[in-house]
């Protein structure tokens, strides 16, 4: 054990953290919004629309999130016509390309924690709100949303541990994030498993604070 | 019961068997990515210069070999875990990588090049056709110069690990973005798609690319060697395994000699790449 390796190598893996919790905070700013859309869309009367929505997660729930960053970089970069528009500005970055496929793959499964979420919501509850004439917009923003957060919490913590480490993918196109930059220390001292026990560490120490701010929430929010 | 104890026994056995089998074969790792060096074709067997080398060197070597296939990040430390026993995957042999490992005599070697996409405004820098790093004279430097104003804010992209990322790191071009890439293939990739204003590799790699794509891909500036290049590719094998490293140093010298690697480096490279 190179313990000299893990401790040079300590402040530059906690900068590159900084990128990871970049490209986390953004997906998942995102990724709520579309979760809290789909979830909208899914349970529309409409066949068509809540088929789309479903189509949707399917799509990104039931394929790799690597596959789905290789499309949308490397993939996406090969069509010709993609190049000359306003696309390619933010197409041609790595940092975006991967904020928008951890976004998409985290609205999918958003969409579905915050749907099932909705729909445990027990019918007295809304018929309550409407007996004391309250107006239906209402309910859904002050009854229906606050009671789906409160349900989805612990899932959605799961979610965002996931996610967490979904973001070591970014690596993969050439950002140097928290794996990535391990890599790179370990290309020019060959030494993996020091490198990698200092980044895993970081790694389980950010989940421990993720995992301990959740169980907080639920607490706070618990009936 | 019986039947578990049978069965946990056929399975222990056969564990061992394939071990055993295994333990006085030479295998031989390489990457399978980095065109004509070492590549696979379309059923994915393994082919190249190299991979037709290791068969020839085994040949003389006198024993069982096996080819084995590692990506290129982890080629290093998967010999130091002994997961194979050498490396033969267009390695160059540096000072840093000694620091590691130990290399035969260098069997092949080859330029390196700056690569662009037709139309490019690098296109025209005007530069001697090669420089070598080790010592570089008074024209190498000046052409350091040059593509150091060339290069200025401009995003150049290798593949991780190589010796092509440890130049452009130490400085001797100016600070540019350098961007790394798991394979080869990526680097090209993104060449091609313009995310890279120039892409550094083996001149043989891009010149390979754009023969199979079809791709406008033009190599510029000089050809490197030397200094951050090293001396040449050599077979990568564990500090503390003397006897293979002379065993593989004695086979080059045989098939040198014979004319083997040069015979090989030409159908493979277009050129006698042999050292």
């Amino acid at each position: 054990m190179d313990f000299e390796l893990m401790i040079n190598s300590f402040p530059k893996l906690l900068n590159a953290t900084l990128i990871t919790l970049k490209l986390l905070s953004a997906s998942l700013f995102f990724g709520l919004f579309i979760g809290l859309l789909f979830a909208i869309l899914r349970m529309n009367k409409n066949p068509l629309i809540n088929k789309f929505a479903y189509c949707y997660s399917y799509v990104f729930r039931g394929t790799p999130l690597l596959v789905q960053i290789f499309i949308i970089y490397f993939g996406l970069g090969q069509i010709e016509f993609l190049r000359s528009t306003v696309l390619w500005v933010i197409l041609k970055e790595p940092y975006w390309c991967a904020i928008i496929a951890f976004s998409l793959n985290t609205g999918a499964y958003t969409s579905e924690i915050l749907r099932s979420a909705f729909q445990t919501i027990k019918p007295g509850f809304i018929e309550a709100g409407k007996s004391l004439g309250i107006p239906n917009k209402i309910i859904f923003y002050k009854i229906q949303i606050p009671i789906a957060i409160k349900q989805s919490l612990p899932a959605y913590g799961n979610e965002i541990i996931l996610m967490l480490k979904g973001t070591s993918l970014a690596s993969t196109v050439t950002l140097m994030d928290l794996t990535g930059v391990a890599k790179y220390i370990i290309s020019t001292t060959f030494k993996p498993i020091e490198v990698f026990i200092v980044a895993g560490g970081i790694y389980l120490f950010m989940t421990f604070i993720i995992h301990n701010a959740i169980k907080f929430l639920e607490k706070k929010y618990s009936y | 019961m019986n039947i578990i104890k049978k069965f946990s026994l056929g399975v222990l056995i056969t564990l061992f068997l394939s071990i055993s089998a295994n333990a006085d074969k030479i295998k031989i790792g390489t990457e399978g990515a980095y065109p004509p060096w070492n590549s696979k074709d379309a059923s994915g067997k393994l082919i190249g210069f190299e991979v037709e080398l290791a068969w020839t060197l085994c040949r003389y070597i006198g024993e069982q070999c096996e080819i084995v296939e590692q990506d290129w990040d982890g080629m290093i430390p998967a010999l130091i875990m002994r997961k194979f026993d050498a490396i033969m995957a267009g390695m160059s042999i540096t000072a840093e990588r000694q620091k590691a490992i130990s290399f035969s005599q260098g069997y092949a070697d080859e330029v390196a090049s700056l690569a662009v996409m037709k139309g490019s405004s690098l296109e025209g820098i005007e530069t001697p056709a090669g420089i070598n790093l080790t010592k570089p004279n008074a024209a190498a430097k000046k052409a350091l110069k040059t593509l150091t104003a060339a290069l200025d804010g401009k995003t150049v992209c290798v593949q991780t690990a190589t010796i092509h990322q440890n130049f452009l790191d130490s400085g001797d071009v100016g600070k540019i973005n350098v961007r790394t890439y798991k394979t080869q293939d990526e680097v090209n990739l993104d060449l091609a798609s313009g995310r890279c204003d120039a892409a550094l590799a083996a001149a043989v790699a891009f010149s390979d690319y754009a023969e199979k794509s079809g791709k406008p891909v033009v190599l510029v500036g000089p050809t490197f060697s030397g200094g951050a290049f090293g001396n040449g590719v050599g077979v990568g094998i564990r500090k503390d395994d003397t006897e293979l490293l002379n065993t593989f140093n004695k086979a080059i010298d045989k098939a040198r000699k014979n004319g083997d690697i040069s015979r090989i480096a030409t159908k493979w490279f277009g050129f006698d790449a042999s050292m």
